[in-house]
Formats: C-alpha cells, sequence, structure tokens
C-alpha cells in the first residue's frame, strides 16, 4: 500500500528526516516509536502534504502512485488520513459543516453521488457512538472548547465517518487516561480490516496494548535505527531509548 | 484637476432649472424650500479632499472626473430580468425603482394592515404630504454634507415606508434599485424615509444592482424614524457594478424602547462611502449596526459610523468584518459617543479584516468618546490572514482549496452573517462567499 524510500525532508532549512525507508500493507498496523524531537510528526505530516516540509530526496509510493505529487487534498481522497497530534481548534465552522463538505469531495472525487442529509446524519450518529462522545459534538466548532481528550476522541470519529485506506495516528493515545485510551483503541480496532492500514505514532507501549501493532519501529534523529515485532515495543518500555545514543541496539535482546 | 471638480458641481447646478421643470406633483411649497436651500448648501460647500479628517483615506477624484447624467423616465427592463435579484422563498412586498424612477409595473404589494403606506416618495409627497414633513430633512441634515444637500436639493423619488402605531408588516420589504443599461453615465438619487409608530414592526431590504458593469453614480439618502417600543430589521445589500460609485448616507432617529438593527453587505462600486448614523433620544432602546465588505482589485469600501448614546440605558452592538483581496483599500471608522448623561450605556464596537493579498490594506479607527461615568463600553480592531493551519486540517479531510476557503470566511462572517433574521438573504450572503474565492 505504502513504500517509503530514503526519504529526506527539512523545514526552514533544518533537514529532520534523513532517510527513512518503510513498507506498510494492507491490513498491517505498523508502531512508530521514538524519542522527542525525532522527527515522527514530521514523518506524519509529510505522509498528509503539509507545504511548510520540503521533501528534498527519496520517494513515497502509495498504491502505485507517487504520493509526493498529490495536493493534501487528493491524498486525503485516495483514503490517507492523518489524526493531527496537536488538533486544530476551528471557531465557526461545525464538525458537522466539516465532514459534509469533506465526505462530498471524497465522494465526488471517486465519482459517486453526493449522500443526501439524512443518511449523512445516520451516519454521523452512528459514528460517534464510536468514541463515546454526545451528538452534541456535532454541532459544536471544531475542536473548540474540546478538552484534550474529546480533541483525540474527535479525530477518531473523523477517521471513522471518512474510513481512509491508510490511517496515520499521531500520538492519539498522548493525554488519555485509560478508559478514553480504551474508547479510542476500540474505535480503531472496529475500523480495521484487510484492505486498510494503520500507522500509529506513540511514545508508550500502553497503547500497542489495545492497539497490537504487526510491526514496531524506532524512529531516532530522523532515521529508523531498528524494526521489529510487537515485542520491541515491550522491550523499549523497559529500557527506553538510552541505547541508541550509545550507538548500540544490539543490547536489546 | 480642479477644472474637473468646478464641473462636477457646475453640472448639477446648471442642470438644476430642467430638474426644477420636470417636478410632476412632487413640489410642495416647504419642499421646494428645502430643496432651494440645500441647492445653496451644495453650492457653497468645498468637495471633500483628503485633507479633511473624514475623508482623509477615501480619495474621491476618480468620482468628480465624470459627467453623470439623470436618466429620462422611460427605463424599461428585459424579461425576466428582475428575477435575478428577487430573493427564492422570500414573501415579501416589493418597490423596484429603474435608474431611480419608481416603477408601479414592477412593484407589487400583497395585503397591508389598515394605514400602512409602502410606495414611492414621490407618491407620498402627493398623498401625504403632513407625514412626509414632518419627518423629512429632520434627521439627515445638509450641514457639512455636501452629497446630502445633493441629494435634498435633487428629491423627487425614493422609497417610503409609513406604519401606523401598533401595526406589524409580516413580509418584508424588499427594494429594488437597479440601475439599468443607458448611453450615459446615470446617478440615480434614491431618497428614502421609512417611518414606524409605536409598537410597530417590519423589515426593510434596500438592496441596489446593476445590470451591467459601467461607470454609474448612485447618491442615496435614507431617514429613519423608530417610535417608541418599534422594531426595526434594516438590510443594506450594495452589489453594483464594480466601476460604479455609490455615496450612501443613513441617518436613525431611535425612541424609547425602540429596536434597531441594521446589516449592511457590501461587495459593489470601484468607491463606495457609507455614513451611517443613529441617535438615541429617549432611554432604553437599542441599536444594531453590523457589516461586511467583501471587496478585491482596486475596490474601496469606506464606513463610517456614529452612535449617538444621548440618553441612558442604552445598547449598542457593532461589529463589521472586512474581506479584501488584491489590493482593495477598506477603511472603518466607527465612531461611538457616550454623552453625560447617559449612564448605563452598553457599547459594544469591532472591526475585524481578513486580507487575501499582500497588496491590500484597512485604515481602521474605532473611537469611543465616553463622558458619562457608569457605563460599560469596549472597541477592538483587527486585521489578520486566513489561517493557514486551519486550512490545512480541512484539506487533510479532503476539502480542496475553494472550499476551505470559503469555510474559513464563512466561519470568520459567521457573527454577522448568523443574526441575518430574513433566511433567504442570510443564504444569498453564504452563497456569494463560497463561490467568490477560487484561487
Ligand atoms: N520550523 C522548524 N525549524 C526547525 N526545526 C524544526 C521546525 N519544526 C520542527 N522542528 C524540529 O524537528 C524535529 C522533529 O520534530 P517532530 O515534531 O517531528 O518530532 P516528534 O518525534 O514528533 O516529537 P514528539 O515526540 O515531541 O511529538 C524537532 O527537533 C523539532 O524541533
Ligand atoms: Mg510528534
Amino acid at each position: 500500500m505504502l513504500e517509503v524510500k530514503n526519504l529526506h525532508a527539512s523545514i526552514e532549512g533544518n533537514e529532520i528526516l534523513k532517510g527513512i525507508d518503510l513498507k506498510i500493507n494492507s491490513g498491517e498496523v505498523h508502531a512508530i516509536m521514538g524519542p522527542n524531537g525525532s522527527g515522527k510528526s514530521t514523518l506524519a505530516q509529510v505522509l498528509a502534504g503539509r507545504e511548510e516540509y520540503e521533501v528534498t530526496d527519496g520517494e513515497v509510493m502509495y498504491n502505485g502512485n507517487n504520493l509526493l505529487e498529490l495536493s493534501p487534498e487528493d491524498r486525503a481522497r485516495e483514503g490517507i488520513f492523518l489524526a493531527f497530534q496537536y488538533p486544530i481548534e476551528i471557531p465557526g465552522v461545525s464538525n458537522t459543516n466539516l465532514l459534509k463538505t469533506a465526505l462530498n469531495e471524497i465522494r465526488k472525487y471517486k465519482g459517486e453521488e453526493e449522500l443526501d442529509t439524512f443518511d449523512f446524519l445516520a451516519l454521523l450518529k452512528e459514528k460517534i457512538k464510536l468514541v463515546d462522545l454526545d451528538q452534541s459534538f456535532l454541532k459544536r466548532s471544531v475542536n473548540e472548547g474540546f478538552s484534550g481528550g474529546e480533541k483525540k476522541r474527535n479525530e477518531i470519529f473523523q477517521l471513522a465517518v471518512l474510513s481512509p485506506k491508510l490511517a496515520i495516528l499521531d500520538e492519539t493515545d498522548s493525554g488519555l487516561d485509560i478508559d478514553a485510551l480504551k474508547v479510542v483503541a476500540n474505535g480503531v480496532n472496529k475500523l480495521k480490516t484487510k484492505d486498510n492500514a494503520t500507522l500509529v505514532v506513540t511514545h508508550y507501549q500502553r497503547l500497542l496494548n489495545y492497539i497490537v501493532p504487526d510491526f514496531v519501529h524506532v524512529l531516532h534523529d530522523g532515521k529508523i535505527v531498528k524494526s521489529g515485532g510487537k515485542e520491541l515495543a515491550l522491550e523499549l518500555e523497559d529500557i527506553g531509548y538510552d541505547w541508541i545514543k550509545n550507538g548500540s541496539p544490539e543490547v536489546v535482546k | 484637476m480642479e477644472k474637473n471638480i468646478t464641473n462636477f458641481k457646475e453640472q448639477f447646478i446648471s442642470y438644476y432649472r430642467d430638474f426644477e421643470d420636470g417636478l410632476n406633483g412632487e413640489s410642495t411649497p416647504e419642499l421646494n424650500c428645502l430643496r432651494q436651500k440645500a441647492l445653496e448648501t451644495f453650492n457653497e460647500l468645498p468637495l471633500p479632499t483628503t485633507k479633511d479628517e473624514e475623508w482623509r483615506y477615501t480619495n474621491i477624484s476618480p468620482l468628480l472626473k465624470h459627467n453623470f447624467s439623470v436618466a429620462s423616465k422611460e427605463s424599461k427592463l428585459s424579461k425576466d430580468q428582475l428575477s435575478q435579484y428577487q430573493f427564492d422563498k422570500l414573501r415579501s412586498h416589493q418597490l423596484v425603482f429603474v435608474n431611480g424612477n419608481f416603477s408601479s409595473e414592477y412593484s407589487k404589494l400583497n395585503n397591508l394592515p389598515e394605514g400602512v403606506i409602502i410606495g414611492s416618495l414621490s407618491n407620498a409627497i402627493k398623498n401625504s404630504p403632513e407625514i412626509v414633513e414632518k419627518h423629512f430633512g429632520k434627521y439627515a441634515g445638509n450641514e457639512h454634507q455636501i452629497f446630502t444637500a445633493l441629494s435634498t436639493a435633487y428629491t423627487k423619488d425614493g422609497a417610503f415606508v409609513y406604519v401606523p402605531d401598533g401595526k406589524v408588516i409580516e413580509d418584508s420589504v424588499h427594494i429594488i434599485f437597479i440601475t439599468s443599461k443607458a448611453k450615459e453615465k446615470i446617478i440615480t438619487q434614491p431618497r428614502n424615509l421609512f417611518v414606524a409608530g409605536k409598537n410597530s414592526q417590519l423589515t426593510i431590504i434596500e438592496h441596489f444592482v446593476s445590470d451591467n458593469e459601467n461607470i454609474h453614480f448612485t447618491n442615496s439618502v435614507t431617514e429613519i424614524f423608530t417610535d417608541e417600543n418599534a422594531t426595526f430589521d434594516h438590510i443594506k445589500l450594495q452589489e453594483e457594478s464594480k466601476k460604479s460609485f455609490h455615496i450612501a448616507r443613513m441617518e436613525v432617529d431611535q425612541e424609547r424602547y425602540s429596536n434597531f438593527r441594521s446589516f449592511s453587505f457590501s461587495k459593489g462600486a470601484s468607491i463606495a462611502r457609507n455614513n451611517f448614523n443613529s441617535k438615541f433620544n429617549d432611554e432604553s432602546s437599542e441599536c444594531t449596526l453590523n457589516g461586511l465588505f467583501l471587496i478585491e482589485n482596486e475596490q474601496l469600501f469606506d464606513a463610517h459610523t456614529l452612535i449617538d448614546h444621548a440618553k441612558p440605558h442604552c445598547n449598542s452592538h457593532e461589529l463589521y468584518i472586512g474581506i479584501l483581496d488584491d489590493q482593495a483599500k477598506g477603511v472603518f471608522n466607527g465612531k461611538v459617543l457616550v454623552r453625560q448623561d447617559a449612564q448605563k450605556t452598553n457599547a459594544f464596537q469591532k472591526n475585524n479584516n481578513i486580507i487575501l493579498s499582500d497588496d491590500a490594506l484597512v485604515n481602521t479607527k474605532p473611537q469611543l468618546e465616553i463622558f458619562a461615568d457608569d457605563v460599560k463600553c469596549s472597541h477592538g480592531a483587527t486585521i489578520g490572514q486566513l489561517d493557514e493551519e486551519a486550512k490545512f486540517y480541512l484539506k487533510s479531510r479532503g476539502i480542496g482549496e475553494q472550499n476551505a476557503t470559503a469555510i474559513l470566511l464563512n466561519a470568520f462572517a459567521t457573527d454577522v452573517i448568523t443574526p441575518i433574521k430574513v433566511d433567504p438573504v442570510r443564504k444569498h450572503i453564504k452563497n456569494i462567499l463560497s463561490k467568490r474565492f477560487k484561487h
């Protein structure tokens, strides 16, 4: 589904990603872990098409197309969804309005008819239950005045409505208490099929108890320094990231 | 330059004989006297330049270069032309003025409560001169106002609405001022008078349009009187040719417990200048002056407003939203005057602008002048750009550039759009915002 090769990206002249290789097949869950500032969000944002980042080398193929040539909106229409680490507040724009416009633009892109209002509202009501948010959130402005946890749940709600092929969750777990974490993880798991894939960016192994990854990658200083199965996450939880700095990943058993 | 300006004035002075001869029943001795005096004032007053504080950022010399003529009486509209200015699903009484002349052919009224008059000023002068003379010229004086003086001197037609005490007009009064194609550059001077009696209620939409993109000049003056406990909703839509000139004044005189709410939308004209003033004559009244302007290329929009808190316990609320693209220029000068007597005043005033290009600019000056001590007042202004992060967020959900911009602009203007009570008008404005920006 997604193949990242030797991806280099910089912002304002600073190189942040320094040669990333990553392959994700449909049906898989990948986790990216790594210390603060290692470039996890940068990778997520570059994949979503944020223009501030300049890709200086490498390529990203997505379902056989050159992803880097697509506008952010076309990436979304092709099935990429980014749950933001810091979801922005947009006063004056209701959740419903955002999702209606988004869903209809995606359907139009695929040559499908617009959803009628009745079906659309039914869809919203069904999906919002998944993340345990009250229906009053539909009418509220996007993320405005939401608590940290509500913002994260709102991201997953949007994900549920737009049902993408590749979901990138950037620290969707941070700031959540354990109950909220279960709700979010449960939401993500329910949406999982053999045709879609999930890339989970996280600091904590905790989330991975609920969203079980097939692969875990460790990102450090803009490079993936180690990849493994789900046990790698557990090991990291024990020993932290200091071994990376010592330059001897072999320490990990 | 000097020569042009002299011409601008002279054309109206020398044409005046013809104008008087053309009056046909619109002359009462009292009105004629007002017209004569106004012509003298017009003659005496200098044309404004940017050296005048009130016109500092609005240079009207492009207007003064032209010779304008008054349209001949018979201006026909092509079939179905009006329908593009009407609102679907709006039940309304409709008054239509073509090139400044009232058209009984295109106007239509639904059933009205007894005593209510909706029609042309010209008919009102003939049929109800006592009402006209009681209010006409009482609120919009000519002193220091050369364009009002010009309007008063040339008073002939405009909209007239009179609602007697205790009456309610359910349907909106939709007044369409259309400037239609003509060989000459046309000047139209609608002179409107709206009188709302005690405990009355009404909604008026002044709608200015052109059926061409030519140069013309609209000089409009609206006088409004809201008697005790009257509720008056006023909407102005200025969608004229982008080459036209639009100078407008609105004066509101409010009695006790009255509520005047106004929304002004402006997207047309190369230069649009609005003077909107409201005065509280008595206690416990409310006034809302909201506005939205949407300009591009080299358009200039100017709003000068004054809310005069002469009496205690009144509330005023003013919010002007500007959206500017290209080299457009916005001017906002809003003054709230709280006089010494006006204790317990609540006054809120704000002007927020979004600039979509590098070259557009806004000169904004919200002003509070407070002479009472027990008041709650706030004012402010902002100038900013569209939030790129919010835009990226929308795009990351599959929303394209155009819709993302439209959504954010609608959100930016939501505080002036949401309160619009007339649904079809609110939709109309949202639609314009959604379609406008395509880059
Ligand atoms: N505009 C910028 N100019 C220079 N450096 C930047 C800029 N924006 C981000 N960075 C740097 O890029 C690096 C990677 O940031 P990124 O947000 O991708 O890290 P992260 O792995 O997501 O960290 P966290 O775990 O804290 O979320 C950081 O060192 C950050 O300071
Ligand atoms: Mg991050």
